[in-house]
């Protein structure tokens, strides 16, 4: 069983005003199926490079990186857009939530641009949003939503379409701290049911919550607990743990 | 991504900005609108021009004296009579292309029936002249061409002077006997009522044979001038050079003189005039087109603050699976909703307003086809091609930066 995520010397440059400037540089980590992780560091320590990478979102400028089995870096704009749709969901930190339309829309929009038939998409948002305890909330829109209601249609979202990964871009950055504790409920619930799991934070509460922290600095990673305590294996949910969690991710695309 | 969903998303973004949406489709609303509105107009005045011509006669030809020139000074045409009632009779004779001729004698004298009379303009003409000039009969009949020769004292009365000869009577006029200019004539025949072909009412006139007028009232061989139907608008052209030969035959005019008669030719000034109409149109067309253009430049004006102001939108949409093709699609979608909804409200407004012109014109419906086909044609190119580079743009947005864009 190969790794989810597994990227090698990962290095990723920019040219600001004729400098070069090194965001990462040679970053190398695996992480596998159902993990929950959280990756943190200071600002400017390269996290939400490495986010943008993990997410398919940016391309590395040497390096090569793996999200499930397929090579990222050779697949054109269009391809990592399809890709993004059936294999990640994304979280961010400001919620992203398309301002008019309403909580079961944008739930549905993955749906939507995977070509899914309108009466399933219903189906399945609908679902999702249940699944994040907004049954009743799904006519409304972002704004008659609270924070943490607009980040739980926003998790919604992300799960809709069964995805590979769910990337957290600072999820609970704008929530109190209630909230931020029910959020993180919700994605300790979601990974007990299979889901894979990576974070992108700074905040250190969040960081306790999941079950391996890598951390960056510099464009590097300074320290990575789950490769120091137990190497690789102990995290790949390798032999029954791994027919659970494939088994769930089923019952999750109807 | 289906293409009713794309649809969908797109009218969706334009419902949630109505007022803004309305105004950008101002432009291609009034662009339409006036295009098929002017084009109405332009269809009315080619109609109504080429009604009035027509309505002088049939392949109409006429023959004036030329103008005579006293001492340096010229006169007006027909100020010196050239035109004899003979060559009325050589046209008919000689000329293969003339299908009716007719001599016009014209004065001015007082009509009088009983207790009424009426001062009338006294057209001394052929028995052709009928024919030549589309008249009809309400009651009776025209002169014939023995009445003409012999010279009988026949009139036929205009509707207006029959009207007000008999006001007040019973009598049927055909048969009666009234007085022009007192001299004792037999009705015959009264004319149809006509519409007025410019400054005067032909209704005012009554028609009696060229010959009695010669003869009776103007005392001169001459004639006013000579009517003339081609058999056909094809060969009015030919009937007219026809003609100009057979007079300057007559009229013994050497090859260096210059000739004594002008032809005044009906096909001639419909055509000028119809070219003319047709300009206006053309112009008033092109005045609109401008008008689509402009209403054009509003839509991708809009469009582009549109894309800036969803940047966080697109950069969602990107992060969440769409490719480039279905942003860019949506947002053509969207420029062509919208100018196709203006070209939709534009029509309305054009084809009510040619209703209009057409119903204050008489000249029936004139909302054109080609003006609507052309212009919705021509909205829904502007809608896509002002809308290509602001879709473009949406398309080629970088979705990291679009989407932390504030």
């Amino acid at each position: 069983m190969n790794a989810l995520i597994e990227m090698q010397d990962i290095v990723r440059e920019y040219v600001i005003g004729g400098d070069r400037m090194r965001a990462l540089n040679g970053v190398s980590m695996d992480i596998f199926h159902g993990e929950f992780v959280a990756i943190m560091g200071p600002s400017g320590s390269g996290k939400s490079t490495t986010m943008n990478l993990i997410g398919c979102l940016d391309k590395a400028t040497s390096g090569t990186y793996q999200l499930d089995g397929h090579d990222v870096s050779r697949l054109s704009d269009d391809e990592l857009a399809e890709f993004r749709n059936v294999k990640i969901g994304f979280v961010f930190q400001n919620f992203n939530l398309l301002p008019r339309a309403t909580a079961l829309e944008n739930v549905e929009l993955p749906l939507l641009y995977a070509g899914i038939s309108r009466k399933e998409r219903r189906q399945r948002a609908e679902h999702a949003l249940e699944r994040v305890g907004l049954g009743n909330r799904m006519a409304n829109r972002p704004n008659e939503l609270s924070g943490g209601q607009q980040q739980r249609v926003s998790i919604a979202r992300a799960v809709v379409n069964g995805p590979a990964l769910i990337l957290a871009d600072e999820p609970t950055g704008a929530l109190d701290s209630h909230t931020t504790d029910e959020i993180l409920q919700l994605f300790e619930e979601l990974n007990a049911q299979g889901n894979t799991i990576v974070i992108v934070t700074h905040e250190p509460d969040v960081g306790r919550r999941a079950k391996r922290v890598i951390r960056f600095k510099d464009g590097q990673i300074e320290a990575d607990d789950g490769r120091r305590s137990a190497g690789r294996p102990v995290m790949s949910m390798s032999g029954p743990g791994d027919g659970v969690a494939r088994g769930e991710e089923q019952d999750r695309c109807p | 991504m289906p293409i009713g969903d794309t649809i969908r998303v797109a009218l969706r973004s334009i419902a949630a900005n109505k007022l803004r949406s309305v105004l950008t489709m101002l432009g291609i609303i009034i662009g339409v609108a006036s295009v098929i509105a002017l084009s109405a107009v332009g269809q009315a005045a080619t109609i109504g021009v080429t009604n009035q011509i027509e309505a002088l006669g049939t392949n109409l030809l006429t023959i004036n004296s030329s103008s005579a020139q006293v001492g340096g000074v010229r006169f007006g045409p027909g100020s010196q009579p050239t035109l004899l009632y003979t060559d009325v009779q050589q046209i008919a004779a000689n000329d293969p292309d003339v299908a009716a001729v007719s001599a016009l004698v014209q004065s001015n004298g007082q009509v009088v029936y009983g207790p009424n009379n009426n001062s009338a303009t006294v057209q001394g003409t052929s028995a052709d002249y009928a024919q030549i000039k589309n008249l009809s009969l309400a009651q009776g009949r025209y002169f014939s061409t023995p009445e003409t020769v012999q010279g009988a004292n026949v009139v036929v009365l205009g509707s207006a002077i029959a009207q007000t000869l008999f006001a007040g009577t019973t009598v049927n006029p055909i048969g009666a006997t009234i007085e022009v200019k007192q001299m004792p004539f037999t009705v015959i025949g009264v004319l149809a009522a006509q519409n007025s072909t410019g400054f005067q009412n032909p209704n005012d006139y009554i028609e009696i044979p060229a010959t009695t007028a010669m003869n009776l009232f103007t005392g001169s061989p001459y004639v006013n001038s000579i009517l003339v139907s081609a058999k056909s608008p094809a060969v009015m052209n030919q009937a007219e050079q026809e003609i100009t030969s057979t007079l300057r035959f007559l009229h013994h005019l050497g090859p260096t003189q210059a000739s004594d008669f002008q032809i005044f030719n009906q096909a001639t000034t419909l055509t000028a005039l119809s070219s003319i109409t047709q300009l206006l149109t053309e112009v008033l067309s092109g005045v609109a087109a401008i008008s689509l253009l402009v209403g054009g430049i509003g839509i991708m004006n809009i469009m582009l603050v549109s894309v800036t102001e969803r940047t966080r939108e697109i950069g969602i949409r990107k992060a969440i699976g769409a490719k480039r093709g279905v942003i860019m699609a949506q947002f053509l979608v969207e420029s062509l909703a919208l100018s196709l909804a203006g070209a939709f409200i534009g029509l309305v407004i054009g084809a009510g307003g040619s209703a209009l012109a057409g119903f204050l014109t008489h000249v029936g419906n004139l909302v054109s086809i080609t003006a609507v086909l052309l212009s919705v044609g021509f909205s829904s190119v502007v809608g896509i091609v002002f809308g290509v580079y602001p879709a473009r743009k949406a398309a080629n947005l970088n979705t990291i930066d679009a989407l932390r864009y504030e």
